[in-house]
């Protein structure tokens, strides 16, 4: 099983399978939040369902509306089940905070390219450090 | 992370439920980001648009603001980012009911909070600009830009929780650009043609933000060759926070933390590339290429300053348009507008002018479906960057260029 360990980390333990993509992150410029897929036809993840994964990203985009963003999306439950970024802008901890929202960043490798897509995945926010592990590479 | 006698007794509980959720929201973000403590802070502005907050959002305020006064009220001067529709044009923007009740019910919210509605994203040109040194929560990526660049003031993006917290408290957690070592240069950038136009200083700003990259760079760029309007440089911000989310930028010899560059970038710092107008051309091509029929026209993000509303005037003057104009101010800029003749000469052409709202900020996804829009010219880099995700295809023009485009109903080549 391999592991990654995060420098910082908020929210509970979460597993899941993972959407993977070098490319960024905003609520508002990349989702179309009502159907629950990637919308921008840019962007590297456009079409596909974020609905219930484990989102592994590069870096935190855009502008501050995320940070509402992922308390409305929770509440609708049309939402990931966890965000894990190589870089956060303050914007994604403030809307974890708001939502209760498990998201781990801070790797010391390129995290988009150490889990494969599809890869069943362990979002542990709760340890010391936090840890991202592979449970099951699909 | 250090509390203060005072703010421990915030977080136990001691100045009321509403307090004591925002320092502990405040004290978990501060946490996350290294934060060593609090720094007090002058003013917070709120993002807050209902389509952001959606009913969930909304129901959470007036949870809040259901406290007795002295435990939900603002400790400090705390103002609006647009609101999500403006109230007097909403029929003809085809917003719905339920649309125009969850921006009366926030708007309560925020009032019985003490909050201030002045719903701009242009307040350092209108309301109050900060002060170089100042620490202040700025919740729209536009201002904190211009206001931590331009202005030299100090800011983190403060997402609409965040900066409410922050009005709440009256201090914000200390990491980013509250700091002096955050503060520094990290990329060197060579600009080889200085624009002129609006349009082209967005592109330049979208292109230094691709560069940057992240939140924790800080562009200095090299080679502007004249001092940049307030426009200019909103322009080239907001497009830079939106590209790159960026927050702040350093122009040799311009910005008041770089009049010598030697102050803020390390001498074995690299120019990482140059930027001349080929680029910029090219930029805006990527935009532009595919559209050649318009549905609709667009000047918003930023709202408008007043001296954008005179040259919008002067362009649409003795015109009419055939596709629909929407052109977004602030409600402090609308009354002059109005009071000048400005509104009236920009409407006689069938455009209208909207007060308090911007674009992207009030249901664009829904604007576009009930009005059939899809093919959007604006000569906003910003909004270019947001709206496709929201199914429209945008074309960047400059402003003249979109006059046009209204009025021919297509771009001009």
């Amino acid at each position: 099983m391999k592991a990654f360990f995060a420098t910082a980390a908020m929210g509970k333990r979460a597993s899941g399978r993972a959407l993977v993509a070098n490319d960024g992150f905003s609520a508002r410029y990349d989702l179309d939040r009502i159907n629950g897929l990637f919308s921008r036809p840019e962007h590297k993840l456009a079409g596909r369902s974020y609905v219930d994964r484990v989102l592994v990203l590069d870096a935190a985009k855009g502008g501050v509306a995320t940070a509402w963003m992922l308390h409305e999306m929770a509440a609708r439950r049309v939402v990931p089940l966890a965000l894990v970024l190589n870089t956060v802008n303050p914007i994604m901890v403030q809307g974890a905070a708001l939502a209760d929202f498990t998201m781990m960043s801070g790797f010391d490798v390129d995290i988009t390219a150490a889990v494969p897509d599809g890869a069943l995945v362990e979002v542990d926010a709760e340890s010391d450090p936090p840890c991202l592990r592979i449970l099951d590479p699909a | 992370m250090h509390l203060t006698d005072e703010e421990q007794g915030m977080l136990a509980g001691e100045a009321g439920p509403v307090r004591q959720w925002a320092i502990a929201h405040q004290t978990r973000v501060g946490r996350y980001l290294g934060a060593a403590d609090f720094v007090p802070v002058s003013q917070a502005h709120i993002m807050a648009d209902t389509e952001s907050l959606g009913a969930a959002g909304v129901a959470w305020l007036e949870n809040l603001a259901s406290h007795p006064p002295e435990h939900c009220r603002v400790r400090i001067p705390t103002i609006t980012d647009p609101r999500g529709t403006d109230f007097a044009a909403a029929a003809r923007l085809r917003h719905q009911q339920w649309m125009l009740d969850l921006e009366s019910r926030t708007i309560a919210a925020f009032e019985t909070m003490g909050v201030l509605m002045t719903n701009t994203c242009i307040n350092y040109q209108t309301i109050m600009p900060a002060v170089r040194n100042e620490h202040m929560a700025y919740g729209d990526t536009g201002v904190a830009i211009y206001c931590n660049s331009v202005l030299g003031a100090r800011s983190n993006f403060e997402g609409g929780p965040s900066a409410l917290a922050a009005g709440l408290t009256g201090r914000t957690p200390r990491y980013g650009y509250h700091l002096d070592a955050q503060r520094r240069a990290t990329l060197k950038l060579r600009v080889t043609h200085t624009p002129r136009d609006l349009a082209d200083w967005g592109a330049l700003g979208a292109l230094i933000g691709r560069h940057a990259g992240d939140y924790w760079q800080v562009p200095a760029v090299l080679g502007i060759d004249r001092v940049p309007g307030s426009d200019q440089l909103k322009h080239f911000g907001a497009a830079m926070a939106s590209f790159g989310s960026t927050a702040l930028f350093h122009l040799d010899g311009i910005t008041p933390e770089a009049a010598r560059l030697a102050d803020v970038a390390d001498p074995g710092l690299p120019v990482r590339a140059t930027i001349g107008e080929a680029e910029l051309r090219a930029f805006q091509h990527h935009y532009t290429a595919h559209v050649d029929r318009i549905d609709v026209v667009v000047f918003s993000a930023p709202q408008l300053s007043l001296l954008e509303l005179r040259d919008l005037a002067a362009m649409l003057d003795g015109r009419r348009v055939v596709v629909p104009m929407l052109a977004v101010t602030s409600p402090q800029v609308k009354p002059d507008a109005d009071r000048m003749g400005l509104t009236a000469r920009i409407e006689a052409s069938g455009a209208l002018l909207l007060s308090g709202m911007c674009f992207y900020q009030s249901y664009a996804r829904e604007m576009a479906a009930a009005n059939g829009w899809q093919a959007l010219a604006t000569n906003s880099a910003k909004l270019t960057n947001i709206l496709g995700g929201y199914g429209y295809r945008p074309a960047m023009l400059s402003m003249a260029q979109c006059v046009d485009a209204a009025c021919r109903g297509r771009i001009g080549r």
